[in-house]
């Protein structure tokens, strides 16, 4: 599905993110360097110290000497250790946390297109689980790679000053391990990015049945679900042992390669010195060098499988980064004179992206005057939530136009727009904050009475009994409520939000119909001001809107008051209006029938 | 044992008192021993192979030395057999090497797989286990957090420390004989650096400890933050919450930053204090052995080696800095994993279950009390009797206790008191099949999770073939839009039914409980994003339901609670709920006539009609 780029390419891209840091990078570099120089060098000075002052009845200073110089480069090299990590950490956990913030910027930028395909799982593993890999690789493996390189080619080298012969055989073995190298690069890749991807829809799995728990639990599903996560934890078992298979063999060959031409060497070394050509001081210098070169060269294939992780992660986060946001603002936005909240539709279509040949409205016309109620009726499927979508932008639409007092919605400035239109679904979701912060969420004056007159318009009166009344916690994090009082909550937020246009997607379906009733009195009042296109499945929500809209499979098939569309449409009259008559609530009357009782025994 | 940190209790609290951080401690470790024990062999086996390669990097040098000091004179004289020996015996060291490194990569990948495998099954069997109750308070994104994040740095010690530990304190054991063998004094100053180790480590235990556990508790709160961002970007959207958003995810990520920094910088002070040490140590052994040289109690030459190998021991301590940084996050973690594996459902599946087949589907509640724990009651002892086949409309007003009926029967909760039996059997002696294949409950919340339409409504009976899962669509007149979608009954509904409107959301959802054929059938205003002639047909394909199948006389049993009373008006029976009681019931003829509550409500709603 995705394009292999090549590593340089790809890890390019985090320059502009490194930039800032890449002297400090460069400094834990040269730390880590020295630490690796001094930890070298400790054994040779043991050496020479040892074997040049210290004589049997030799001065005291010298022990103090020697023993004073070993301490102090072993103070040195734990010094350079500590300062190495001083001066990588905070920048890398800077930039990891820069990326971590922009990625989620962008995220909330997509639109709801974006993340109709993305399961929140995927996201949320490139948000933490790529961004810790990538901080990791910046801190630790980066440097050690460069360092590792630098002391084999210094390592070889040397080598190649002690003896050529040797050397060329010792190098002869890296061409092998660097063609393989190429293979081992595009395979692991591949897998890497797997075991990425099926961990991401894991998580997305995970997510879904959490949230999906009460109907897991109804159905007594939990075990499907279950083997289902269990097949697909499986599957990411698999690619990950298969990706460490990958990287054993690349391990066994950057063990066994180098140590091939050490025993080739070996036999030529001693060959060579047998025949006079290589003295046995050089040959045992050789072997000790080659034993310092070897192990970073063993060490290259953990070196390298990270810095491939880092370069799919990089991949991954860039996948999303560079996904357009394709509703923004445009340059040079416009904003009528005066918001007055003519909502006009201009034979406006709409298609999802990945579905064109199905569109879901067709050429819609349609004037909705300001301050005027406009009923959406339509059967379930025709279209009327999608309408509702394109008026605050979720969606754009992909022909037509729709205008706000004769200004295209995407001229608007965005956040404008949506201060402009407010907006309740019939899927409430409410944040994990105070009832307060919900309500005023997208208010200009959060102030107190406007709190109060929200919650009143909303009939949500509950929520002053909630046990710590509207500064209870809810949402997920918070105290669960029912379907009724979180749609009560949900309309109060969008009466709050004093919007000029408001959209209502069936807003008062979970409600009994006395509070139905209750919210609609009140509910017109607020509504004279607002231009208001509201879906509506149930006559008592129509009696609510000035006129109504009929949509038929995505077209507007008829436009009139409810009283007129009764007379003369049939298909109205079987979309809203039941054989028999209207269905009202029993449970509100019951209700009322208690208020009655109880005035009559007082 | 302490409660204040039982389960996920306390799980926010990074600062646990001595007595409670060592519960937690000891949990940990239990879980990380009971996901060893099942792959022990494994285990043991990884560790053997570190061991031997390491045995087989050793004769590599050996052979040099060898060559060097043996081959070489041999070929002077003319003899090169020793010299091919030792040529091939370097290759043999050097194939088993490699080929015992590549066995132990894979192998502590099998291993490592093989746990966190366990330990996902273990989490989402438990998390689906564990009873609304709990979910109800306990974020997703906090199961989340625990199945990502927290499996992550298990993950990460697994891949990271094992070989590295074992084959290091091999390395150690074996110098420090050698260093032993030669001098014992100066072995004993390298022991004696043991003691400042073991105070530096325990320093950094108790400090490491207190951040890594911080550290899960702060990116869980950033994981739930983010989760809950993107489940609900509409809203963000439509209201704009944007940018107050953005500034609570950065403050949650710069206080992630500012922990990991911490964590970092404990590790920035312990693996350079230990190497401190090592080399503070070399240069004690060559300061006493130096004396000991100028006084002539001990030979250059082996003072030379001591210091070498001195130095030589200290060297792996470098990576068990390291791992014991990745055990110290990986604890922490499992401590959070732990606590959740923890809980214990409140609604347990029984010890011995009483089988129950093929239900009729008669409810019986016996002197049934009900309170959410330790609650206020309420449903204060109830007795009712709903024979097999009979359909019940639950009426009376928002929080009356309509929907706490129905979640009883659907046993989300058990009974305080009292008995609800199915057929004579308590609900809490029935096997969760049993349960679940007899009784079904459809919310108005209906959830659809990814795959494509045909598979969400298979949920009600995973064996269904295309043809009966077509016929549960028709019957609640779902066939005809899904036949529109792109793919038909193949469409991937996406994420959150992202394509899909609530209403057929809600058709689907109904199609499941269709599919399902339960003995009881329970509707919690299953109905209430549904048009008109949705409904209607929902109700035809009801009553087709509900009358039961040829050769099954009685029909299935059903319990509505719905706002609207043509709803009502076809049940057999009604309940009027008020406080948790049942305060009227019959037909709904017998209730007109009797003049009660529900008459004088009929008689209102008759002349409405008018």
């Amino acid at each position: 599905m995705t394009k292999q780029t090549s590593f340089f390419q790809s890890i390019s891209r985090l320059y502009p993110h490194m930039k800032p840091i890449l002297p400090r990078l460069f400094l834990g570099l040269l730390c880590a360097l020295l630490a690796s120089v001094v930890a070298l060098a400790i054994p040779q000075v043991l050496r020479v110290l040892v074997n040049e002052s210290l004589q049997p009845g030799g001065a005291t200073e010298s022990v103090l000497m020697a023993s004073l110089t070993i301490l102090v480069l072993g103070i040195a090299e734990a010094g350079l250790v500590a300062l190495r990590r001083q001066f990588v950490i905070n920048p890398a956990t800077t930039v990891e946390t820069r990326m971590r913030t922009s990625l989620y910027h962008h995220l909330q930028d997509l639109p709801v297109a974006f993340h109709d395909r993305w399961g929140s799982g995927q996201l949320l593993s490139r948000a933490m689980t790529d961004l810790n890999f990538l901080r990791r690789w910046m801190a630790f493996g980066a440097i050690m790679l460069v360092v590792t390189t630098l002391t084999v080619v210094i390592g070889v080298v040397v080598m190649f000053t002690m003896s050529w012969q040797l050397a060329l055989i010792f190098l002869g073995a890296a061409l092998p391990i660097m063609i393989y190298g190429f293979r081992f690069r595009t395979s692991f890749s591949k897998v890497t990015r797997q075991s990425q991807d099926q961990a991401g829809d894991l998580a997305t799995t995970v997510e879904e049945s959490v949230h999906g728990i009460r109907v897991l639990k109804a159905f007594g599903r939990s075990r499907e679900a279950l083997e289902n996560f269990n097949e697909q934890a499986e599957v990411l078992r698999q690619t990950e042992i298969a990706k460490a298979k990958h990287q054993a063999t690349f391990t066994m060959v950057v063990t066994l390669l180098p140590e091939l031409a050490l025993g080739a060497g070996l036999v030529v070394g001693v060959m060579l010195a047998a025949s006079g050509e290589l003295g046995i001081g050089a040959l045992v210098a050789f072997f000790a060098t080659a034993a310092v070169v070897a192990a970073p060269v063993e060490f290259s294939g953990m070196l390298l499988a990270m810095a491939l992780t880092a370069k799919t992660a990089v991949d991954r986060h860039f996948e999303v980064m560079d996904s357009v946001n394709t509703i923004t603002t445009p340059e040079s936005p416009r904003k009528p004179q005066e918001v007055k909240g003519a909502l006009t539709f201009n034979t406006a279509s709409f298609a999802f992206e990945d579905a064109p040949e199905h569109p879901i409205l067709r050429g819609i016309s349609l004037e909705v005057r300001p301050g005027e109620t406009l009923a959406l009726v339509g059967i379930t499927g025709s279209g009327k939530s999608a309408m509702l979508q394109l008026v605050p932008r979720l969606y754009d639409v992909t022909d037509g136009s729709i205008t706000i007092d004769g200004v295209d919605l995407r001229d608007f400035d965005v956040e404008e727009l949506r201060r402009v239109v407010g907006m309740a679904f019939e899927d409430t979701t409410l944040f994990s904050s105070s009832v307060r912060d919900n309500v005023l969420l997208g208010a200009a004056e959060r102030t107190e009475e406007l709190l109060h007159e929200s919650l009143d318009v909303a009939q949500a009166h509950f929520a002053y009994s909630l046990p710590d009344g509207v500064d209870t916690l809810i949402g997920e994090e918070g105290l669960s409520l029912s379907g009724g009082q979180r749609q009560r909550i949900a309309l109060a937020r969008a009466i709050a939000a004093k919007p000029k246009v408001l959209v209502l997607d069936d807003p008062l379906s979970a409600l009994d119909v006395h509070t139905e009733e209750l919210v609609e009195a009140r509910l017109r009042e607020v509504l004279a001001e607002t231009t208001t296109l509201i879906v509506a499945h149930r006559p008592s929500t129509v009696a609510l809107a000035d006129r109504v809209a009929l949509l038929e499979d995505g077209r507007i098939t008829a436009v009139g008051t409810h009283t007129e569309l009764l007379a003369a449409n049939d298909h109205y009259r079987y979309v809203i209006a039941n054989l028999v008559a209207e269905p009202r609530d029993l449970d509100s009357e019951l209700s009322e029938l208690d208020a009655e009782a109880e005035e009559m025994s007082r | 044992m302490t409660t204040t940190t039982f389960g996920t209790a306390n799980e926010d609290n990074a600062f646990l008192s001595k007595s409670d951080s060592r519960t937690v401690r000891r949990r940990s470790l239990a879980l990380l021993g009971s996901l060893i024990r099942p792959v022990r062999l494994r285990f043991w086996l990884t560790l053997a192979t570190v061991i031997l390669s390491q045995l087989a990097r050793v004769a590599g040098p050996v052979l040099i030395a060898f060559g060097i000091d043996h081959a070489l004179p041999a070929l002077h004289d003319g003899d090169n057999v020793p010299l091919i020996l030792t040529g091939v015996a370097y290759l043999a060291a050097a194939i088993t090497t490699a080929a015992l490194t590549a066995l132990y990569v894979t192998s502590t990948a099998k291993l490592s797989q093989a746990m966190l495998l366990d330990l996902r099954l273990r989490v989402f069997r438990h998390t689906q286990r564990l009873s609304l109750e709990f979910h109800e308070k306990y974020t997703s994104g906090r199961i989340i957090a625990r199945q990502t994040s927290d499996l992550e740095a298990l993950r990460e010690l697994l891949d990271s420390g094992v070989s590295s530990l074992a084959s290091g304190m091999l390395f150690m054991v074996f110098t420090a004989v050698t260093v032993f063998a030669l001098d014992w004094r100066s072995g004993l100053i390298l022991l004696g650096a043991g003691v400042p180790m073991y105070f530096l480590s325990r320093w950094y235990q108790k400090h490491s400890q207190i951040v890594f556990r911080e550290s899960r508790v702060v990116s869980a709160r950033l994981i739930v933050h983010f989760v809950e961002s993107m489940t609900g970007i509409r809203a963000v959207k439509a209201f704009r919450k944007e940018r107050e958003n953005a500034q609570r995810y950065t403050e949650l990520s710069e206080n992630y930053r500012k922990v990991t920094v911490r964590s970092i910088n404990l590790n920035g002070i312990f693996q350079p204090g230990l190497v401190l040490i090592g080399n503070v140590c070399v240069a004690v052994v060559l300061l006493f052995g130096g004396f000991r040289v100028l006084g002539g109690d001990l030979e250059v030459g082996v003072l030379l080696a001591l210091m070498l190998s001195a130095k030589r021991f200290f060297q792996p301590v470098d990576q068990m800095a390291m791992f014991y940084n990745s055990f110290q996050s990986a604890q922490a973690a499992l401590e959070k994993v732990s606590g959740l594996l923890e809980e214990v459902p409140t609604v347990r599946p029984p010890r011995n279950p009483v089988p129950l087949k093929d239900a009729r589907g008669t409810i019986e509640f016996k002197g049934v009390e009900f309170r959410y724990g330790d609650g206020p009651v309420i449903i204060p002892k109830l007795d009712l009797h709903v024979p097999a086949g009979q359909t019940v409309a639950l009426v009376g007003q928002t929080g009356a206790g309509k929907s706490t009926f129905a979640k009883l029967i659907a046993r989300f909760y058990d009974v305080s008191s009292g008995t609800l039996t199915l057929d004579g059997v308590d609900l809490r002696d029935l096997s969760t099949t049993d349960l679940r294949r007899n009784v079904v409950m459809v919310t108005q919340e209906a959830f659809l999770f990814s795959g494509s339409v045909a598979d969400n409504i298979a949920l009600g009976r995973p064996e269904a073939s295309r043809e009966e899962i077509e016929e549960a669509a028709k019957a609640v007149g779902a066939h005809e839009f899904i036949l529109e979608l792109p793919e038909g009954y193949d469409t991937d509904v996406n994420k959150r039914g992202g394509r899909v409107s609530s209403g057929q959301r809600q058709l689907i959802s109904f199609a499941r409980a269709f599919l399902a054929k339960p003995a009881v059938l329970i509707l919690d205003e299953a109905t209430s994003s549904l048009d008109v002639p949705s409904e209607r047909l929902v109700q035809q394909g009801l009553a087709g339901l509900l009358e039961g199948v040829a050769g099954k006389e009685s029909g299935r049993t059903a319990l509505i609670i719905a706002h609207r009373l043509s709803t009502v008006e076809t049940a057999d029976r009604v309940l009027v709920v008020h406080d948790g009681r049942v305060v009227e019931d019959g037909s709904p003829e017998d209730l007109i006539s009797g003049g009660g509550r529900f008459a004088q409500l009929h008689g209102a709603w008759k002349d409405s009609l008018v």
